[in-house]
């Protein structure tokens, strides 16, 4: 099998899990006990604070540990236009459809059951927020604004820190979702000028379970999870050592080597896109042609039902994804393929593949030996 | 090492079916469809739903076989569900499972695991396949109290060639046993006789609102055509049926047929229920041919009768055959199959006119 939907996760680098290991079963300790076992664990919580602060350039106080990038995306939505709306009222949220679910859900969510209202701006057509939208529908009772950094399903990059200088302009707190971004992109939160923005770490080899938040000082923000007060209130819940050691250790990582794995992608990314668009008919590239993410290639193809090549690939030995990740065989092109305006034929018709630090070029020679006959096998299926 | 795709539906035969190829050495994967209901009730259709779906994956993960759920709705609508209505329009009583064995099971979804590569194709039905000299047989399965080999009178040879049927050479309790052996789970609900997109509707209510206009009154006439009464739509009636006909009468009365060109139900005494000759049509030969113009042979009229002996007749039009029984058979409904056995062996069968 070769695997080719690291956006979706990654293995877990063997330097991280040893990071992670002495703090199971021997250093094992709550970080919220008074005595020594406590203490240690403390300490490597806190020690973990300080890494990530300093790949983020920010103060330790400012990383809340979550348990994933979903938490992170709804302690933000929630907890900030909760805290604005008590402050001065404000009670728009601005955001657009092709946010993950996490995000795009909860501001529905804020919508249906505490009376918020939600701006949904248009993307272009690769899938970009511009940022004369965001000058155009922001005002005095914007409570908060989320646009994500890079997409998961098309890869394409937001121009940030255009975005977050206009809501800096304008006293709205900007919140981002750095998820995918953060494998190769640089997510120092000064130059983004972000005020909260959403990490985890099992995109970049690190474990799943566990994410982080930036919040930035001073934005209003409440809880999302209460109870015996960790992560300065933000967070309760007794702190999940192990995988808070694993994260920083991740993004340390991630942060020192960023360059080289980007260098190592985009080529092998870059000839898969020129080969697919080339030998597969009536196929197109979804999201930017060069404001991607470096690992990301995604498709759409004419008259293929996208879940079907899924599986044709998988019995080939070819691990990917789709816009409709669907195992239910119940498909629907998703919502972000919609948002980029393609008619149904082309919208099932989706394909992501995702590179990562195992590849080879020999493994995208055999994939793309492999994929024109398999999207011409299930057109001829499809043709029924 | 051939691969073999299981048609999985989360119950008992299907995984056990996995099972035992997997252990016979194939290269195993499941498949299941995702068939049709009516919106809002997708998660109903029995032979979907998602506890089955959940069964099914958590059997493929205790297999550690991959699994895949194929989509048939549209084709499944487009075929089956269409089959069902056009059976009751034309005041037959259609067996649409016949009609998604034929399509979706040994079509559609055979062809989607041909385009995958697998050699074979295996469900859990309770039938036999055996290789003849050029030719592959289809023969009832081993316990003769769960034979399914009725409704796989379809299958053609081309099919039948990529077909594998490994609970059928089992009796039942040994399937249980063996669930428990391979440690696979199994559902706790009986299984439901109910058409499975019918999600647990009965089907006239269904038909009501997919074909209004096949749900007429009418006129129940004697066999002489005398007047005896008015019906609330042939839908309603079963061939057989005694109760619901509100006919005052001095003998008890039996539905003996439908004429649905003049949307009238045929009632009549019980010494008339007896059918002793029917004409079959579209009927499938296993072998690809029939055995000879004139034959006797054991002849099913629906899935829980038992065989009656008849002598077969081709008719000239090369896929109609006349069926003479030795006795008069009860129960006897167009639209269902009618299905000629020469012992353990399927001959074929088409649908009773």
């Amino acid at each position: 099998m070769i695997y080719l939907d690291y956006a979706a996760t990654t293995p877990v680098d063997p330097r991280i899990l040893d990071a992670m290991l002495p703090y199971f079963s021997e250093t094992f300790g709550n970080p919220s006990s008074v005595h020594r076992y406590g203490q240690r664990a403390e300490a490597a919580v806190d020690a973990a604070r300080e890494t990530v602060a300093a790949a983020l350039h920010c103060q330790p106080d400012e990383i809340i540990f979550t348990s994933c990038g979903s938490e992170s995306d709804n302690l933000a939505l929630r907890g900030v236009a909760l805290a604005m709306r008590e402050q001065n009222g404000a009670n728009w949220i601005i955001t657009n459809r092709a946010e993950h679910p996490a995000v795009s859900k909860t501001a529905e969510h804020l919508e249906k059951h505490y009376d918020f209202k939600v701006e949904w701006l248009d993307v272009d057509e690769h899938g970009m927020i511009l940022p004369q939208a965001i000058e155009k529908a922001i005002c005095g009772s914007t409570a908060i604004v989320s646009v994500m950094y890079a997409n998961n399903e098309i890869g394409t990059v937001n121009r940030i820190h255009e975005i977050a200088a206009i809501c800096r302009a304008h006293g709205v707190p900007f919140h981002t979702d750095a998820v995918q971004a953060a494998a190769y992109l640089p997510v120092d939160v000064d130059v983004l000028g972000v005020d909260l923005m959403s990490l985890g770490s099992h995109k970049f080899y690190g474990p799943k379970g566990v994410g982080v938040l930036y919040v930035r000082k001073g934005t209003p923000i409440f809880p999302a999870l209460t109870g015996g007060g960790q992560e300065f209130g933000l967070r309760s819940g007794t702190s999940n050592v192990p995988y808070i050691v694993g994260f920083a250790q991740a993004l340390k990582l991630t942060v020192a080597e960023r360059e080289a794995r980007a260098a190592h992608v985009r080529p092998l990314r870059d000839r898969i896109i020129g080969t697919v668009l080339e030998e597969i008919p009536d196929s197109r590239l979804t999201g930017h042609p060069d404001n991607r993410l470096p690992n990301h290639c995604s498709f759409v193809f004419r008259d293929v039902d996208g879940n079907t090549l899924l599986q044709m690939l998988d019995a080939a030995g070819f691990a990917c994804s789709s816009g409709s990740a669907c195992k239910t065989g119940n498909p629907e092109p998703s919502e972000v393929i919609k948002a980029l305006g393609f008619s149904r034929d082309w919208g099932l018709g989706s394909l992501r593949v995702t590179l990562g630090v195992g590849m080879t070029p020999e493994h995208v020679d055999a994939f793309l030996q492999e994929l024109p006959s398999l999207v011409e096998r299930v057109r001829k299926l499809n043709q029924r | 090492m051939p691969k073999v795709v299981v048609a999985m539906s989360g119950g008992v035969d299907s995984s056990v079916a996995a099972a035992l190829l997997k252990e016979q050495g194939h290269d195993v994967m499941g498949m299941m469809l995702r068939l049709w209901s009516e919106p809002g009730k997708e998660d109903s259709n029995r032979c979907c739903t998602p506890d089955s779906m959940a069964l099914a994956r958590r059997v493929a993960a205790i297999l550690d076989i991959p699994f895949y759920v194929i989509d048939a709705k549209d084709i499944f609508r487009n075929t089956v569900v269409n089959y069902f209505l056009d059976g009751y329009a034309r005041g037959v009583t259609p067996n649409p499972c016949l009609e998604c064995n034929r399509r979706i099971r040994w079509g559609f979804l055979l062809e989607h695991a041909l385009a995958m590569g697998v050699d074979f194709m295996a469900t859990g039905h309770y039938a036999r396949i055996e290789t003849g000299v050029g030719k592959v047989n289809l023969l009832r399965a081993v316990d003769a109290s769960k034979d399914q080999s009725y409704v796989l009178h379809v299958l053609t040879q081309n099919q039948l060639q990529r077909a594998l049927f490994p609970v059928g050479e089992h009796p039942k309790s040994e399937i249980r046993s063996l669930a428990d052996k391979y440690g696979l789970p199994v559902a706790r609900r009986p299984d439901s006789q109910d058409l499975c997109f019918l999600a647990g509707e009965d089907y006239r209510d269904f038909i009501s609102r997919y074909a209004p206009q096949i749900v007429a009154p009418g006129e129940i006439v004697s066999r002489d055509g005398s007047l005896l009464g008015r019906h609330t739509g042939l839908v309603n009636y079963t061939i057989g049926q005694r109760k619901g006909l509100g006919i005052p009468s001095p003998v008890p009365l039996y539905v003996l047929g439908k004429d649905a060109e003049t949307n009238t139900l045929i009632v009549g005494t019980a010494d008339q229920l007896g059918c002793g000759e029917i004409t079959v049509r579209d009927v499938n030969w296993i072998s690809g041919k029939p055995a000879a113009d004139v034959f006797q042979a054991a002849v099913k009229v629906r899935y829980t009768a038992q065989e009656a002996s008849a002598a077969v007749t081709l008719l000239d039009d090369g896929n109609s055959a006349r069926v003479r029984f030795d006795e008069p058979q009860r129960g006897v409904t167009p639209g269902q199959a009618a299905v000629f056995y020469d012992g353990d062996l399927v001959l074929g069968g088409g649908i009773i006119a």
